[in-house]
């Protein structure tokens, strides 16, 4: 159990402290002015608009409320409110306060918001500006790199700059790197001076580099993206009108549990697992675009998601030691399979394809959450489609079979959802990453759309790890679990992440792959960490005394 | 769901008849392990009715039952001691936890390489003693042979017993793999090289019983002290009837040294030369037969320092010998055991921390108890008025496993050279000419109170009958 207090994931702008969220028309403006005394934990002011967690659980939430709540709006403007600073990157004195696990979340959940901004560009049509009206460094310019555009302003001192390296002995862990060189192609030669300059880059050499897209003088910048802002927004299909209102969710939280409405986690203390419970779409689901639009965030495949989404975050980050996780369905395979007739019916209305969005930006948490997945799938569950995801995201399944009595057998289903609706950050569905993109087998999983797979059927095409019957099941998966909870847990990270992302690498597979890998290393080392170590005497006026080995 | 009466066909105290999971493993199984004993079991001896022992329960009446029955109707059975109440781990970093009634999902892989290990050498003995019935030298010891194999069939099915109620698909994965292994076979031979090795003749018989299946008796008590119950109250049955192998053993050589002794009386001569002529085993053969299955079998225990050793004792998994009788902590951590290493040309004791020498521990206890069988001997040899002693070789003596493999050392002890190694080893190990010479002895003597030349009759029968029973009939 984790000792710190509880994190929630759960905000509303109502109660932002550090971010200032204004509409005007197409345009939403994010603006940073972080509260330095508002910090999620004890022992760091977040000067210099310097973020923590919190920071940005409400730049994730803010996300979410401008896909949602607001259709009309097409471009976000990420900017700061603050004079002379636009971003400072993560919080230093936070990371020296903090457990190694705790930086290693942090930075897992920031990578999957600045991946979110991307994601909305890519599929939602929602672009983002980064108007960088000051100082920009670290993981603020990071922040920048992860929007479609970035401005920065020409007032001969702010400037760009990843001083990670130089400064800190540790790496621009949130993407930096990667999206320096795969997103905007900046040389490597000039990029190494980049990352290794701690004042960094500004004026027409930002631009010369492409370290940012333009450059504007101050008198001129507001106008420039304005100009710029609308100018994406022109290429947007985000459609207006009303939006629906992300209500509070319906959650209880329990000394050994996580209850909502459609989801449910127990935790096994003991057995040091938990185990996830998602329960299928009750009767009466509506099926036309407007009824769907009209039960707005009580809409089951939203509120699923969200619910879900909670809940993997608050796993993560508040139960460390809880290291496997058992999946579970609960609820009618027809009922699943009808939610998916309806998702793809309208897929392109706006809100049915920001509710797809999220389910797959949630089953993407999965693949990267460092805990063992396994599904369990017994009598009365429904991975279909859709939840079939859930046990196509996991380390190793197991199905039930019940050779004496088939029609008690729970059986799985395919459904088109399965083959693009929820794509791995890879790009590959995980069909395709089950059989490597192979044609045969997926052709054969193609074919079963419309039959109900039972264990046998199940494991012959490949789509669960084992199939035990009855009289194995309970020892198959007890000792399974067992084993499993037994090993090194750093080994298991490091083992499932290579095995689940076995397929093509992109930029989103090297930051949470090589980057964050070797983040992780540094963030071990003396070298950062160590009494001498560079991120501990950081601001102390002292100078970090380094091993100088190689390694 | 079954076509087979499970109580009646195969006694049981495990509750078979209502035991799903092993039923349907069994019944899978037990048409193959009939196959098996078909195919490699003892040669030519299918429609023989033998006076056998069956166990049909494990009160002191049942676990001895005596008929005429054909082999492959022997009813082999599950048998495990009865459960002692609230039973605690008694070594470990787990003292004083309950005892396991389940296999704990992070020690299934070492427990089922412990299990499938003793069980691969219960077959593979029956595959390598399956020629013996055909030259057998007498009616008392061919029944002898055939209990040993139908009881080491038996201990089969009872570590099969193990992988099939707690192994689920792996465990009977296992169980078929036991049954596919073949002593000796070249690409699919049993684990333990050992069991590869050819049993050719009665004296290598008495032999192996005696110091082989002592080898069974430590391994199986060691793991009668297991945190895995069911193990340890299915070994403690299984060293019931390990006993009765190694009196086949001890008493059949004894009875070879008395022959001998008496031939050697009647000629008044030690003369191999003079014995051999007179078709009895002289006692040189006999030392260095003793050799050789004494050396081979303390191989069986393992390296003399190994990190199996620790962890198979620290997680509970086998104990030492009669651990619960010793008065250290059970636990064992930062404690050393003297080991025996080459130095400078001599063989030193150094300290190994404890742990990792429990091999080594076992073995030594194993030599301690082996010595008292030899001792035994002796006394015939003794009582006949002659002046020669049996001995156990040191155990640095041919060795292959761990620290002395490959040493050359006399049965004395002593560090020797490549070439005194070579003048000497036909002093020390049976040579082709002595086991070309047993192997002639070798005639099929099946009258029912007859016995080959070489070896004298037992002073008492099996179960109080007489000696001239008639033990098998041959139909
Ligand atoms: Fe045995
Ligand atoms: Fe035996």
């Amino acid at each position: 159990m984790s000792t710190s207090p509880r994190v929630d994931y759960q905000t509303h702008p109502a109660q932002y402290r550090h971010w200032k969220l204004s509409f005007d028309g197409a345009i939403a403006t994010l603006a940073a002015d972080f509260d330095e005394n508002a910090g999620l934990a004890p022992g760091y002011k977040l000067k210099l608009n310097s973020y923590d967690l919190g920071v940005d659980i409400e730049l994730n939430d803010a996300v979410n409320r401008i896909r949602f709540e607001h259709p009309e709006v097409r471009t976000v403007v990420v900017t700061s409110a603050k004079d002379k600073v636009f971003c400072s990157g993560a919080n230093i004195f936070m990371l020296g306060v903090s457990s190694h696990a705790w930086k290693v979340n942090f930075c897992k959940f920031t990578n999957e918001t600045r991946n979110g901004l991307e994601d909305a560009s890519k599929h939602s049509g929602l672009k983002f500006v980064a108007a960088v009206n000051g100082a920009c460094a670290g993981g603020g310019y990071e922040l920048a790199l992860a929007c479609d555009e970035i401005l920065l302003v020409d007032d001969r001192s702010s400037a760009v700059s990843l001083p990670e390296v130089p400064l800190l002995g540790v790496l621009p862990g949130t993407g930096g790197l990667t999206r320096v060189t795969d997103k905007r192609h900046v040389r490597h030669d000039l990029a190494d001076i980049f990352c290794t300059t701690s004042e960094g880059v500004r004026g027409q050499r930002a631009k010369d580099w492409r370290l940012v897209d333009d450059i504007a003088r101050p008198a001129v910048f507001a106008q420039k993206v304005r100009e710029r802002a609308l100018a994406l927004a022109a290429g947007s299909d985000r459609p207006g009108g009303p939006g629906v209102a992300l209500t509070p969710l319906a959650r209880r939280i329990e000394a050994d549990a996580l209850v909502y409405s459609h989801v449910r986690v127990d935790i096994d203390r003991a057995r040091r697992t938990a185990t996830f419970s998602v329960s299928a779409p009750p009767g009466g689901q509506p099926q036309d675009a407007a009824a769907v639009l009209a039960a707005g965030a009580a809409w089951y495949p939203l509120a699923m998601a969200r619910e879900l989404d909670d809940a993997i975050l608050s796993m993560r980050t508040n139960e460390l030691d809880i290291g496997t996780w058992i999946l579970k369905t609960t609820g009618d395979v027809d009922a699943v399979l009808a939610m998916d007739a309806t998702l793809a019916a309208h897929r392109d209305h706006w809100f049915v394809r920001e509710t797809i969005g999220f389910l797959r930006r949630t089953f993407a948490r999965l693949d990267v959450s460092s805990r063992s997945l396994f599904a369990f799938v017994e009598p009365g569950s429904c991975f279909a489609g859709t939840f079939l995801e859930l046990a196509l995201a996991c380390d190793r399944s197991y199905q039930l079979c019940l050779p004496e009595t088939p029609e008690r057998a729970p059986a799985i289903a395919v459904s088109e959802a399965n083959f693009g609706s929820y794509p791995m950050v890879t790009g590959q569905t995980r069909l395709e990453r089950r059989f490597y993109a192979e044609a045969a087998p997926l052709a054969a999983v193609r074919a079963a759309i419309g039959r109900r797979l039972d264990g046998a059927a199940a494991l012959a095409l490949g789509l669960v790890t084992s199939a035990p019957d009855d009289i194995d099941w309970a020892d198959e998966v007890r000792i399974a679990v067992e084993e499993r909870v037994a090993m090194s847990p750093d080994a298991l990270t490091g083992m499932e992440a290579n095995l689940r992302f076995n397929g093509p690498e992109n930029m989103f597979t090297r930051v949470f792959g090589r980057l964050t890998a070797w983040q992780n290393w540094i963030f071990q080392r003396p070298n950062a960490v160590g009494d001498k170590g560079a991120l501990k005497v950081y601001g102390k006026g002292e100078k970090a005394a380094f091993d100088w080995n190689r390694v | 769901m079954s076509a087979i009466n499970y109580s009646e066909k195969i006694p049981n105290n495990v509750n078979l008849a209502e035991d799903r999971t092993l039923q349907r493993a069994l019944e899978q199984w037990q048409p193959n392990y009939l196959q098996w004993w078909n195919d490699v079991g003892p040669d030519g001896s299918q429609n023989f009715d033998v006076y056998l022992r069956t166990a049909v329960s494990v009160d002191p009446q049942g676990w001895a039952q005596f008929a005429h029955v054909k082999m492959p109707d022997y009813r082999w059975g599950i048998f495990l001691n009865p459960a002692e109440k609230d039973r605690k781990i008694h070594f470990g970093d787990h003292k004083g936890e309950d005892a396991w009634q389940d296999v704990p999902g992070e020690h299934r892989a070492n427990l089922r390489r412990i299990i499938v290990t003793q069980g691969d050498t219960e077959p593979a003995s029956v595959e390598q003693q399956r020629h013996l019935g055909l030259t057998c030298p007498s009616q008392y010891d061919l029944r002898n042979l055939f209990q040993v194999n139908v009881e080491e069939g038996r201990h089969l099915w009872a570590m099969v017993y193990l992988l099939h109620k707690y192994f689920g698909r792996d465990g009977r994965e296992e169980g078929e793999a036991l049954l596919e292994r073949r002593s000796g076979d070249q690409d699919n031979p049993r684990i333990l090289q050992a069991f590869n090795e050819k049993t050719p003749d009665w004296l290598s018989f008495f032999m192996f019983t005696y110091f082989t299946d002592r080898d069974g008796k430590y391994q199986l008590c060691a793991l009668a002290e297991s945190a895995f119950d069911p193990l340890a109250r299915t070994t403690k049955f299984m060293l019931t009837e390990e006993a009765h192998h190694m009196f086949v053993g001890e008493s059949g050589i004894s009875r070879v040294i008395q022959r001998t002794c008496q031939m050697m009386n009647e000629l008044k001569t030690d003369d191999p030369a003079k014995l051999r002529a007179a078709g009895v085993i002289d006692l040189p053969t006999i030392q260095r037969y003793l050799n050789f299955h004494f050396s081979v079998t303390i191989d069986l225990f393992g390296a003399d320092q190994s990190s199996n050793a620790a962890t198979f004792y620290s997680s509970g998994l086998k104990g030492r010998f009669e651990e619960g009788k010793r008065s250290d902590d059970h636990v064992l951590k930062g404690q050393t055991y003297r080991i025996l290493e080459v130095q400078g040309g001599r063989l030193v004791e150094k300290d190994a921390p404890m742990l990792n020498a429990l091999n080594e521990v076992l073995r030594d206890d194993y030599i301690t108890d082996s010595r008292g069988g030899v001792e035994r001997w002796n006394k015939v040899i003794e009582k006949a008025g002659i002046p020669f002693r049996l001995k156990v070789p040191h155990k640095a003596f041919h060795r292959n496993i761990g620290t002395l493999s490959g040493v050359k050392v006399s049965p004395e002890g002593e560090v020797v050279s490549d070439h005194e190694w070579n003048a000497r080893v036909e002093e020390w190990l049976p040579t082709d000419t002595d086991r070309a010479y047993v192997g002639s002895l070798m005639g099929r003597v099946t009258a029912p109170g007859k016995f080959a030349n070489w070896i004298a009759p037992p002073v008492m029968g099996i179960n109080r009958q007489p000696v001239d029973f008639e033990y098998v009939r041959f139909n």
